[in-house]
């Protein structure tokens, strides 16, 4: 399954674990949700880059404290049409302003691209080796955007103003795009 | 009515440059027709039970004449020359070929429609009263916070992949013409003891096979709040609605499971987080949006009441217009509602040239704008008063003035077995055969305000919960059977129908009806009275005398 990271596919290099099993010392890990909250001092002291596998029906604020030390929380789609990660992704950029990877796993076809780089999202999972491949071309299918989020992409609206203000007074409209 | 600019121009063609490659990989076999549907559904278009169909969302029911010359032309060139308005204020097509449905999307996109967010798990088609803006009882245009509303939900990269779709509808007027207590939000918009306008929100109203009237989660929620409340709502709902049961998916269910309080709750807490983040709205920004909405340029005029009743001498035009016309908010014009229902034929329905014609005497007398109502008829908003007998003489020569406007042969009525693969019975035969069952004009006239609705299985596109008859079909072994619901009202004092009785055959179910009224006749304290109230008053007990001793 490829794997691409802004932008480009590479290489993944975080072992993914499962339930059970020995803490690799050398390589970054993926842990489950379920694993890695019952055991969270282990992870946290360990030398290696930590990742946790976030279910989506558990809130992302139980995540809030260890931010920090998460390389990678990757949030799961286990079907295309089923949305909530979305949320999740938006509250942990957003609202907790975390900064590491944000990876969309599971059922991910090229037509969520743009949808979930707007969430937050910087890696992906592809099912598809053909879709992995259209990637830049589906980024950037749209150049219109409606709404903000915290990809600081400007809106639609804002645009105009500031095109409007430009054009008559050559001033700026102050940019509130950016959700803070 | 609302005019598109090259943001949106340049968006609508993208959309449907994303949609031509979605086609071409599924007809290559790229993608699988599971892989396919939600992305065809994100387009408005289903597979039905004979051809793909389109659905084109019509926003707050307003069209330019420009846009429905343009539907005419999709009717005429890609389907079988008529088309279907729909509860949703919207448009269906329903013989289009699959390998054509590109090219009619971008023949809709020159005329800035498309077909998005008409279907799908997703924020649909915002909805509105259809007199929004010359309704006399208004306290402003409720399609500018539709549109609003419109811009923040297009491809919004949270919400597209909702457990269930989400439908909110508007009334900014002391009438609900817009139903917005069964809808997933209804938005009231009004004006509180200090004389600010705000709105009352409702959530989890719905039709369906579990249906509930929208219970108020704020009372009044200043307009600079809307969209950052909204998405407050929509996350909640996105986060904690049930993805297990497509049955138990809509908001309804969810502030049912855990009570309107405890919801309203979760809704506050999220809502504290973001509203005066990047979404509260400035009086700038929502004047931008006023700014493009175009208004006629009205002439002065003054009521022409005594050119009207000299009209009115010609007994068939004051049947008309004491029947489908309203009054305005401008002195000398008038409202008028264009009927769909004609006697016999599909409830909604419209062929290429009635769309092609009716565009022309919006042109010509409405300056060029026409609405869609849930009711599934037209409406030209803004008629000169003295131009209305010439109006009517074209609309009658179209079969589109027929005066049954709110009355018993004004059916609500699904696509049914007919069309729909959802469907379990027919409902549009049923609808023509009532029609021709009350066909007498004056007799309906002196029935009264009387909304018949019908559906053709539970899922309720015909709203059979809210008629004050309601008619809906099931299957049951192998027949097509009825069953009828009593006293339901979408208006301002909303209430879903009581259950009569059992189901009744097809072929009885006109009859069933007709006893139905008979016992109100007899029952009325009036003829003032109308059906709806004397349900209430009555209760369902004598209904249930006459239609099931007999059995």
């Amino acid at each position: 399954m490829p794997l691409i990271k802004d932008g480009r596919i590479v290489e993944d290099r975080f072992v993914r674990l499962d339930e059970e099993g020995p803490l690799p010392d050398v390589v970054p890990v993926l842990v489950p949700a379920e694993r890695f909250l019952g055991n969270q001092a282990e992870y946290l002291a360990a030398k290696v880059p930590l990742g946790v596998l976030w279910p989506n029906n558990k809130r992302v604020s139980e995540l809030e404290p260890y931010l920090g030390r998460l390389a990678l929380i990757a949030l799961h789609f286990p079907a295309f049409k089923d949305g909530r990660a979305y949320s999740q992704a938006r509250i942990l950029r957003e609202r907790y302003k975390y900064k590491g990877e944000l990876r969309a796993t599971g059922d991910i076809l090229q037509d969520q691209f743009l949808f979930l780089l707007r969430a937050g999202f910087n890696s992906f999972e592809v099912k598809k080796d053909a879709d992995a491949a259209a990637f830049a071309e589906a980024a950037h299918r749209y150049s219109i955007f409606y709404q903000p989020t915290g990809d600081g992409r400007t809106t639609a609206l804002r645009e105009r103003l500031r095109r409007f203000h430009a054009n008559k007074t050559s001033a700026s409209v102050p940019d509130k795009e950016h959700a803070s | 009515m609302y005019v598109y600019d090259e943001f949106d121009r340049t968006f609508v063609k993208e959309r449907v440059n994303d949609f031509r490659g979605q086609v071409k990989r599924r007809l290559a076999g790229e993608l699988t027709e599971d892989e396919f549907k939600p992305l065809r559904l994100m387009n408005g278009v289903y597979l039905q039970l004979h051809a793909y169909m389109l659905r084109i969302a019509i926003p707050y029911g307003t069209l330019s004449s420009k846009q429905l010359r343009m539907l005419g032309h999709v009717a005429r060139k890609y389907d079988k020359g008529y088309g279907h308005f729909t509860t949703r204020q919207n448009i269906q097509f329903n013989w289009i070929k699959l390998e054509e449905l590109p090219d009619a999307m971008a023949d809709l996109a020159s005329v800035g429609m498309h077909g998005l967010q008409t279907s799908g798990n997703c924020i649909r088609n915002i909805t509105t009263d259809h007199f929004a803006a010359v309704a006399p009882d208004e306290i402003e245009d409720p399609r500018v916070w539709g549109e609003i509303i419109r811009q923040w939900s297009t491809l919004h990269p949270e919400f597209t992949f909702l457990p269930r779709k989400f439908k909110i509808a508007i009334s900014a007027a002391k009438a609900d013409r817009a139903a917005i207590r069964v809808h997933d939000i209804g938005l009231r918009l009004y004006e509180n003891e200090a004389g600010e306008h705000g709105f009352e929100v409702m959530v989890g109203g719905g039709l369906g096979r579990t249906p509930f009237l929208g219970k108020t989660i704020r009372e009044f929620l200043p307009k600079r709040d809307l969209l950052s409340y909204l998405e407050a709502v929509l996350r909640v709902y996105n986060q904690f609605g049930r993805r297990d049961n497509i049955y138990k998916a809509r908001i309804k269910i969810l502030v049912h499971e855990i009570g309107a309080e405890a919801f309203s709750k979760e809704v506050e807490a999220e809502w504290a987080q973001i509203k005066s983040g990047p979404l509260a709205l400035d009086t700038i920004t929502v004047a931008d949006i006023v700014s493009r909405f175009q208004y006629p340029a009205y002439e002065a005029l003054k009521d022409e009441t005594e050119a009207l009743e000299s009209a009115k001498r010609d007994k068939q035009f004051e049947t008309w217009y004491e029947n489908s016309v309203a009054p305005h908010n401008q002195p000398g014009y008038a409202v008028v509602t264009v009927s769909l229902k004609p006697e016999g034929a599909p409830p909604g329905d419209a062929t290429a040239e009635q769309m092609e014609k009716i565009a022309g005497l919006a042109d010509r007398f409405s300056f060029g704008e026409i609405r869609v109502s849930h009711v599934q008829n037209l409406v030209l908003p803004h008629v000169a008063q003295r131009d209305l007998p010439e109006l009517w003489r074209s609309l009658d020569a179209l079969g589109v003035a027929t005066p049954n406007v709110n009355l018993i042969s004004d059916i609500i009525s699904c696509p049914g077995l007919d069309y729909c693969s959802l469907a379990n019975a027919r409902s549009i035969p049923i609808a023509q055969g009532l029609t021709r069952r009350f066909r007498d004009l004056e007799k309906q006239r002196d029935l009264g305000p009387i909304h018949i609705n019908i559906d053709g299985c539970i899922n309720s596109c015909g709203h059979h919960h809210i008629g004050n008859i309601g008619i809906l079909g099931v299957e049951k072994n192998g027949e097509e059977v009825y069953q009828i619901k009593l006293g339901g009202r979408s208006d301002s004092k909303a209430q879903l129908g009581e259950l009569l009785g059992p189901a009744v055959p097809a072929g009885e179910i006109i009859d069933v009806v007709e006893n139905i009224i008979d016992v109100y006749v007899e029952l009325r304290k009036n003829p003032h009275e109308r059906f709806v109230n004397v349900v209430h008053r009555v209760g369902l007990e004598p209904f249930k005398e006459r239609i099931y001793a007999a059995h």
